[in-house]
């Protein structure tokens, strides 16, 4: 069993329980219950931010495109984007595809969850700002030019889903050593590890707070790695992260959606 | 009406101007003089545009865009007016950008350009700092160059939407220790208001209280340590700012987290 911290949908707080992370189980004031029964929404509410190319694969992935115009050399620092508000989605809540979109990207992030107000924070102390870690499918329209931002292809509404939990910092030993897999349907999809991040989790930090300020509840996000899956509506979503969780949805068209509804 | 949101004696009040005075939400006369002033509106999903302006565009050398180029902020970079800006000590080329900043008013999903200013609530001024060294030509303008703490100055004042009779038509100018180096219209945007309500809602929902910086005319040169920038909009408001150094912000000492919390 880890700490972990989550939220009911309808609830304006969070809520402090103890997760069993392989059987998706939650213990809370001595009840257990299965993740399923459970309607959640998404753990985190600060500003999300994602990282463009952070793993090694994914910059691989592009060969000599990333020294020819436009980009002319590969990133140099941290190459961010923003997943505001609108985007933020739960726990088991459809994924919306929009109807001028016939197939969405599957970005399998590991979210850093700040726990502490981070300025200009040195590797050596990046974890004390950390409060923990979640699961993130940073939903991506296809696009293969990373040189105008992605704003269309990225902050569409629900595009974020976020969570089951955010698991206590603690609870992992080594957030550069955690195994990711994605199952489209249930089928296995897409395997990497945050082995292979270009700049692991205590550099990002420190090279993201360098410039800009991390506040309590931001969530930033290590990257996606290469090879993402597309899915279509009615597809059905897992992405487990080692020790963090599993985030499940499902893609619904969006003229299906029921507005406001989880499930 | 012009209204603000400033700190003053230990807490944080809405006011409005009232002979040149700021009358707090408690009934309160302060001199503006007294108070902090903190941005107008809370930031929260704050779009900007680049190269909104055809000779802005043609001055950076680049062709005017065919579709917006909208990038996001977050709220770390926003500060009120008669703030301080960071101008980091390797920068070789930092400049201002006097903007129009659009208020949205309610929640907008699919708003044809038509119905456009329904979804507006008023207009406040943004000055959308960006330091050049830092481009890399991924997701350009990257959120180093664009959303840096401190660099995106806003306020003082938001402006109620019935009182501007013709957001299009306004005069911009930016003063450099009190020299005009910067003027230009929003009547020369490329992408108008309605086009951008338009635009952005027809993918995604815009709420109550979101900001869309829309972009700069030519005139954005240089700026350094010391320089007081204000950035004007013809019946908007002039937003003063000041640049300032590492020093001021202890940069060169590695910052310490203070003792840990239990």
């Amino acid at each position: 069993m880890s700490k972990a911290k989550i939220r009911f949908f309808g609830s304006l707080h969070e809520e402090e329980v103890n997760v069993d992370v392989v059987n998706a189980t939650i213990e809370l004031k001595g009840k257990s219950y299965d993740l399923g029964q459970l309607s959640l929404t998404s753990p985190v509410s600060g500003t999300i931010y994602g990282t463009l190319l952070n793993y090694k694969g994914a910059l691989k992935a592009l060969e000599n495109e990333v020294n020819e115009p436009p980009y002319n050399q590969p990133p140099n620092a941290p190459i961010l984007y923003i997943k505001p508000v609108n985007t933020i989605n739960g726990y088991n809540v459809p994924i919306p595809l929009p109807s001028d979109v016939a197939e969405l990207e599957v970005g399998a992030a590991l979210g850093i969850v700040i726990g502490r107000t981070a300025t200009r924070v040195s590797e050596e102390q990046a974890l004390d700002y950390v409060a923990g870690y979640t699961v993130v499918n940073d939903v991506t329209v296809p696009h293969s030019s990373f040189f105008r931002p992605a704003i269309s292809q990225k902050a569409r509404d629900g595009f974020c889903p976020v969570g089951p939990w955010v698991i206590e910092r603690d609870a992992i030993e080594n957030p550069d050593a955690l195994e990711l897999r994605v199952y489209i349907n249930g089928e296995l999809r897409q395997e990497n590890t945050t082995a292979n991040l270009i700049r692991p989790v205590k550099k990002l930090i420190a090279e993201v707070t360098e410039f800009m300020t991390l506040t309590a509840g931001d969530t930033l996000l290590v990257g996606v790695p290469e090879g993402a899956p597309l899915v279509k509506s009615g597809d059905h979503v897992c992405i487990k992260i080692e020790g963090v969780g599993a985030l499940e949805n499902r893609v619904v068209h969006e003229h299906e959606l029921v507005a406001g509804g989880a499930k | 009406m012009k209204r603000a949101r400033v700190a003053y004696a230990g807490a944080i009040h809405g006011a409005v101007e009232v002979d040149d005075q700021l009358k707090l939400d408690d009934g309160r006369i302060v001199d503006e003089s007294e108070v902090i002033w903190l941005p107008p509106v809370t930031p929260r999903t704050v779009f900007a545009l680049g190269l909104n302006y055809a000779d802005h565009a043609k001055e950076l050398s680049f062709n005017a865009p065919t579709e917006p180029l909208v990038f996001l902020k977050g709220p770390n970079t926003f500060v009120g007016h008669m703030a301080q800006t960071l101008r980091p000590a390797d920068a070789t080329y930092m400049h201002y950008e006097c903007e129009l900043a659009v208020v949205i008013g309610r929640e907008a999903r699919n708003v044809k350009r038509e119905y456009a200013y329904d979804y507006v609530s008023g207009y406040t001024v943004a000055n959308d700092y960006a330091i050049r060294d830092y481009l890399e030509n991924y997701y350009r303008p990257n959120l180093r160059v664009k959303n840096r703490d401190t660099c995106t100055p806003i306020g003082p004042w938001f402006v109620d939407k019935k009182d501007i009779a013709d957001p299009m038509n306004l005069t911009l100018r930016t003063y450099v220790n009190g020299k005009l180096t910067q003027q230009g219209s929003t009547k020369d945007m490329i992408f108008d208001i309605p086009y951008l309500i338009e635009y952005l809602s027809g993918f995604m929902t815009l709420n109550d209280g979101d900001i869309i910086l829309t972009g700069t005319p030519k005139g954005s040169v240089d700026t350094v340590v010391g320089d007081v920038v204000v950035t004007e909009v013809e019946g908007i408001g002039r937003l003063v700012n000041t640049i300032v150094g590492d020093e001021t912000f202890n940069v060169s000492k590695p910052l310490q987290p203070a003792e840990k919390l239990i």
